[in-house]
């Protein structure tokens, strides 16, 4: 068994805070049953809505592949079981904080009955390309909350020079679990994805990095890295400080590299992948199931019986609450994903998705009072993973001056929440920020616009002066010929016109 | 005394006739104000602003002759950048307009061409006597190809 190491970077700031995760690991994942209907949003990834690929009739079977990718980025949606096709509608989704979206509506016929796909023997005899189109094929992304392809993510990686994958089972947000659950009880699913991650990646070290205040699931990592004797994995173990399970954090911490502001893992040589995700990877190819469930904690004071279960993406959020016991009276907020960064929903008609680890209940929040003028403190600058000045920043969105935004990193916020946490003045920090991200992108967009209107203008104004000196040049080249050929050959043109002339 | 008195005005004057021949013999630097100010337009070329394009309006704002407040499409953030940039006060626009994008209805086209002809970024495509269409990505919104459309055809669909 591989002992844990911990030769670790460090990273800056970070919150210890109240986990709240015994709630909901008490028992086994448990298996919702196929809901009567299944709502499945054609946008559940980072890169744009995909384009059904059924019609309103249609009969579907568990694992088909529903709507596809439009652009270069994105997944395609498969059935999570089988049924008819009901409606192709917009439905309040968790992504758009309960507003709508286009969804595919599928009435189960209760067989659950599979498509025939065709599996692979065996994944290590395909060219790392070919796996990853493979992968591709599955709809994976990652399941850690930021729904980014997987698939592209790895064909991104591909171009660099790759030293370390990385496994993130951090899992530091309080109340989420369900990466925990996974690894006890799936441990060994969560090493085959790595071993198929590395060879798609052609990487040869795996770093399994996992919190400290997961001991079991740390011992049945061991236990299935033992038996499956893979000099190439090494499991990591990190102190449990929030928030470290960040892509750019945990990379500072396990390979002591930083990232750089604006870059990507990936520019210092690390690929970063949910253990989720990798158990996904696993199921997809070796077992031929894409991405049609997921593991969600749904827990809360205001949930009856708090639990991790294993349901089919689209399940409605009203069925995974009853089948987790229903409500208490102190239900107040329904929460999709965790406290610090999840999106607060007003409606629980919205379906579960890939991006959904967590469903949290909760009671009112004791009233805490007003928010009060900023008093400089700097306690939001000490505990800022990203090492960002928030209270500097909060002046500059206030302000809505863009260039000082852009100058202090606002794209690198996380958007963790920290900042919010420790803030004597109780200022909503990273609500200011992310619409002050919002905003710089849309100016972004709007002069990438501009520009491009530009561009097309003045090659319209070039051409047409290029049209014009053409015309004026084929003119003069007209009458000098004509003029050559002498005073017959244009009393001979003329004499044609006048006839054309009475013709008509 | 004397000495410090002389060295300093025959410093002033020397620079002083320096500075005086520069005013009058580089250009000045109007080029530069008229590509910033351009920078800070939408560049939708769509002449609500009374001048043939964004880059007449840019040097009319930078000649002075024309206000900030002049650009439709380009809403309070354009003015209030350019009050930035000029040092002027921030004004009201004085006309508003919601963003919209040209949409051609193809069955009622006739392809007659006047609206790919007036389109200011090329943004129409179709041959003569065949359908034209917008490309919808390209589109600024300018709504100079409405008027030619001798069918009217095309409406603007505003942006949601």
């Amino acid at each position: 068994m591989t002992a844990p190491t911990y030769d670790l970077g460090k990273l800056h700031g970070g919150l210890r805070l109240t986990a709240h995760k015994r709630e909901s690991t008490a028992e086994l994942i448990k298996d919702v049953p196929v809901p009567s209907m299944l709502v499945l949003p054609i946008e559940q990834h980072v890169g744009g809505p995909t384009r059904p690929v059924v019609r309103v009739g249609d009969h579907v079977l568990k694992g088909q592949v529903i709507a596809e990718p439009e652009r270069e980025l994105g997944a395609p949606v498969h059935a999570s079981s089988s049924g008819t096709v009901v409606a192709i509608d917009q439905w309040p989704v968790s992504r758009r904080f309960g507003e709508k979206a286009p969804c595919i509506v599928i009435e189960c016929d209760g067989k659950d009955k599979a498509s025939s796909a065709i599996a692979i023997d065996d994944y290590s005899k395909l060219e790392p390309d070919e796996l990853l189109l493979r992968i591709l094929d599955g709809g994976i992304v990652g399941l850690g909350g930021a729904v980014f392809p997987t698939a592209q993510k790895l064909m991104q990686a591909r171009t660099c020079k790759i030293d370390y994958l990385i496994l993130n089972g951090v899992e530091c947000e309080p109340y989420i679990s369900c990466d925990d659950v996974l690894m006890r009880e799936c441990a060994a699913e969560v090493l085959s994805g790595a071993q198929i991650l590395m060879h798609a990646l052609q990487v040869n070290v795996c770093l399994v990095a996992v919190e400290s205040d997961k001991p079991e699931a740390i011992l049945r990592l061991g236990q299935a890295l033992a038996d499956l004797d893979d000099q190439r994995i090494v499991l990591k173990q990190l102190p449990s400080v929030y928030p470290s399970g960040g892509e750019d954090q945990l990379v500072q911490l396990v390979t002591n590299r930083e990232v750089p502001s604006r870059g990507l893992p990936t520019d210092v040589g690390c690929v970063v992948q949910n253990v989720g995700t990798a158990a996904a990877v696993h199921d997809w190819i070796v077992n031929n199931q894409p991405l049609i469930s997921r593991i969600t904690t749904v827990t809360g004071d205001g949930v009856d019986a708090p639990a991790n279960i294993r349901a089919r993406i689209g399940t409605p959020v009203a069925d995974v609450i009853s089948f987790a016991g229903g409500y208490t009276d102190q239900a107040r907020h329904l929460i999709i994903g965790g406290p610090m960064t999840g999106k607060s929903v007003t409606t629980d008609e919205i379906p579960l998705v890939k991006a959904s680890n967590c469903v949290l209940v909760v009671s009112d929040a004791p009233s805490q009072g007003d928010e009060l003028p900023c008093i400089r403190c700097g306690d939001c600058a000490a505990v800022c993973p990203v090492r960002l000045l928030p209270q500097q920043l909060l002046w500059y969105a206030r302000a809505d001056d863009e260039k000082k935004l852009r100058d202090f990193c606002l794209t690198d916020c996380i958007e963790c929440g920290c900042c919010d946490l420790v803030c004597p003045s109780r200022i909503p920090l990273t609500a200011n920020f992310r619409k002050a991200k919002v905003h710089i992108q849309e100016l972004a967009d709007e002069k990438a616009r501009a520009d491009r209107a530009k561009r097309r203008f003045e090659a319209r104004n070039r051409r047409l002066e290029r049209e014009h000196q053409e015309r004026a040049a084929e003119l003069a080249r007209q009458k000098s010929s004509a003029k050559a050929a002498g005073p017959a050959a244009i009393a001979e043109i003329l004499k044609r016109k006048q006839n054309k002339d009475e013709f008509e | 005394m004397l000495l410090a008195v002389l060295t300093i005005a025959t410093i002033a004057l020397i620079a002083g006739i320096g500075l005086g021949y520069a005013y009058q013999r580089l250009p000045a630097n109007d080029g530069d104000l008229v590509e910033q100010i351009n920078d800070l337009l939408p560049q939708t070329q769509c002449a609500q602003c009374g001048y043939p394009g964004c880059r007449p309006y840019a040097a009319a704002v930078a000649d002075g002759s024309a206000a900030i407040n002049l650009c439709p499409p380009g809403g309070d953030e354009t003015i209030r950048r350019l009050a930035r940039l000029l040092g002027r006060d921030i004004i009201p626009l004085a006309e508003t307009v919601v963003p919209a994008i040209a949409v051609i209805d193809e069955a009622a086209c006739i392809g007659c061409f006047h609206c790919r002809n007036a389109c200011p970024v090329d943004a129409i495509v179709g041959a003569p006597h065949l359908m034209h269409t917008v490309i919808a990505s390209e589109c600024t919104g300018c709504e100079l190809c409405v008027a030619p459309c001798p069918v009217d055809c095309i409406t603007m669909r505003p942006l949601s």
